[in-house]
């Protein structure tokens, strides 16, 4: 937002780009849980909110099957989970040079700051993301030009080099300082956490999924179900997603026609998706008597549950729910 | 003027408005668009984006699971 807005008070046209890569920790993925019930507002999207902020078009561009590559075989390796976070801006960065000479633009601009980021915003990396993307010196960060050496937009004259910025290192108070200068009294969150791949939980999930599926790979509805709900793995060849809220619950029943579900009927519970090769009978009951310990019979003695698989009509049966102490921590991902 | 109906449920945010900048890249202006969507973070989401591209977000009705929002295509 400040990098734009500094670019923007130069009399310079600025359009945003908004990557969606599937791993996205925006708003919309917590308002599955917010929905049911909550006196909280809708979440929003952070970059069309800045762009609507700032008077600027935002063009939002899908990269899922593309972004595949970063995750899986990210040359620079990874960060503390599976964030690959180089490789990541050094793709991003590039699309967006595809994009500039697409449509005409002239150079690029990022929010990046020296020092802010330990992996993709060093000194030393920053260079790294202009040469492998293809960008050179048609890529300016505005917040941090004047640490940095001259870009083309600087040296052609269209932008003035000494109305940009030279911030370095990881406090945000200039930052903070800039944006109370400009008049932006409410920004987006300052400090990152906009990639689930930075997240533990979640790097523990998509590494089962790969060990599970003998494979390092993942569709857009595996990653989005990384996301939500409780992921237990009783039995190495399957794993339950269980809904804890009915916003939820809702989410996954729009997976009903790719999973074999459970849901319960004589009480208030979850719907769990079963995620694995076959339903056999045994794993049936197991993964019933679970999906019956996270309902509201959890302490009766029997619980009747729905059972349904793509394509079948579905049928019910009881089981009893499992105690406590038969809930193995082992299982929770 | 053409009407066109967008599927967008289950689809997450962004994806819903995703979806819509496609088809409405492929329409043309004064037409209408109907996106029918299940994930309520549209209900912000396609506004902003209809203001910052110069759409008419026309409204949006939710009913049981479904939010369907109309906007026209802008100039």
């Amino acid at each position: 937002m400040l990098a734009a807005r500094t670019i923007l008070d130069q009399g310079i046209t600025v359009e945003g780009i908004n990557f969606f890569t599937g791993f996205c920790v925006e708003g919309h993925t917590h308002a599955i849980r917010r929905r049911g019930g909550s006196s909280r507002p809708a979440p929003r999207n952070n970059a069309l909110w800045v762009a609507d902020k700032l008077g600027i078009k935002l063009h939002l561009v899908e990269v899922v099957e593309e972004y595949k590559s970063v995750v899986l075989n990210p040359r620079h390796g990874y960060g503390r989970n599976l964030n690959p976070c180089l490789d990541c801006k050094g793709f991003m960065v590039r699309k967006a040079h595809e994009w500039m000479l697409e449509n005409d633009f002239d150079f690029i601009i990022t929010g990046e700051v020296v020092g802010q980021r330990p992996m993709s915003q060093r000194r030393d990396t920053m260079p790294v993301i202009a040469e492998e993307s293809g960008a050179g010196d048609r890529l300016l960060r505005p917040l941090s030009a004047q640490g940095l050496p001259e870009t083309f937009p600087e040296r052609a004259g269209w932008v003035d080099r000494s109305r940009l910025h030279g911030f370095h290192g990881r406090t945000r108070k200039p930052q903070m300082a800039l944006a109370a200068e400009l008049g932006l009294d409410e920004y987006a969150q300052p400090a990152g956490g906009c990639c689930f791949l930075t997240d533990q939980r979640y790097s523990v999930k998509l590494q089962d999924l790969w060990r599970s599926r003998g494979r390092r790979d993942y569709e857009l509805d595996d990653i989005m179900l990384l996301k939500v709900g409780r992921h237990l793995r009783p039995k190495p060849h399957f794993k339950l997603i269980i809904g804890r809220e009915d916003g939820e619950n809702r989410f996954l029943r729009g997976y009903r026609h790719l999973y074999p579900w459970l849901r319960t009927v004589s009480h208030p519970g979850p719907i769990t998706l079963f995620d694995g090769p076959v339903l056999e009978p045994v794993d049936l009951e197991l993964a019933a008597r679970i999906t019956a310990r996270f309902s509201q019979g959890r302490s009766d003695r029997a619980v009747a549950l729905e059972v349904g698989r793509p394509g079948e009509e579905p049928s019910t049966l009881s089981v009893a729910p499992l105690s406590p102490g038969e809930v193995q921590p082992e299982w929770y991902l | 003027m053409n009407s066109e109906v967008l599927d967008a449920r289950r689809l997450l945010c962004p994806m819903p408005v995703i979806r819509t900048q496609q088809m409405v890249a492929r329409m043309e202006p004064g037409d209408e668009l109907t996106v029918r969507c299940t994930d309520p973070g549209v209900l912000h989401d396609i506004p902003a984006w209809c203001r910052v591209h110069g759409h008419h977000y026309l409204g949006a009705i939710e009913a049981d699971d479904e939010i369907v929002v109309r906007i026209t295509v802008g100039g």
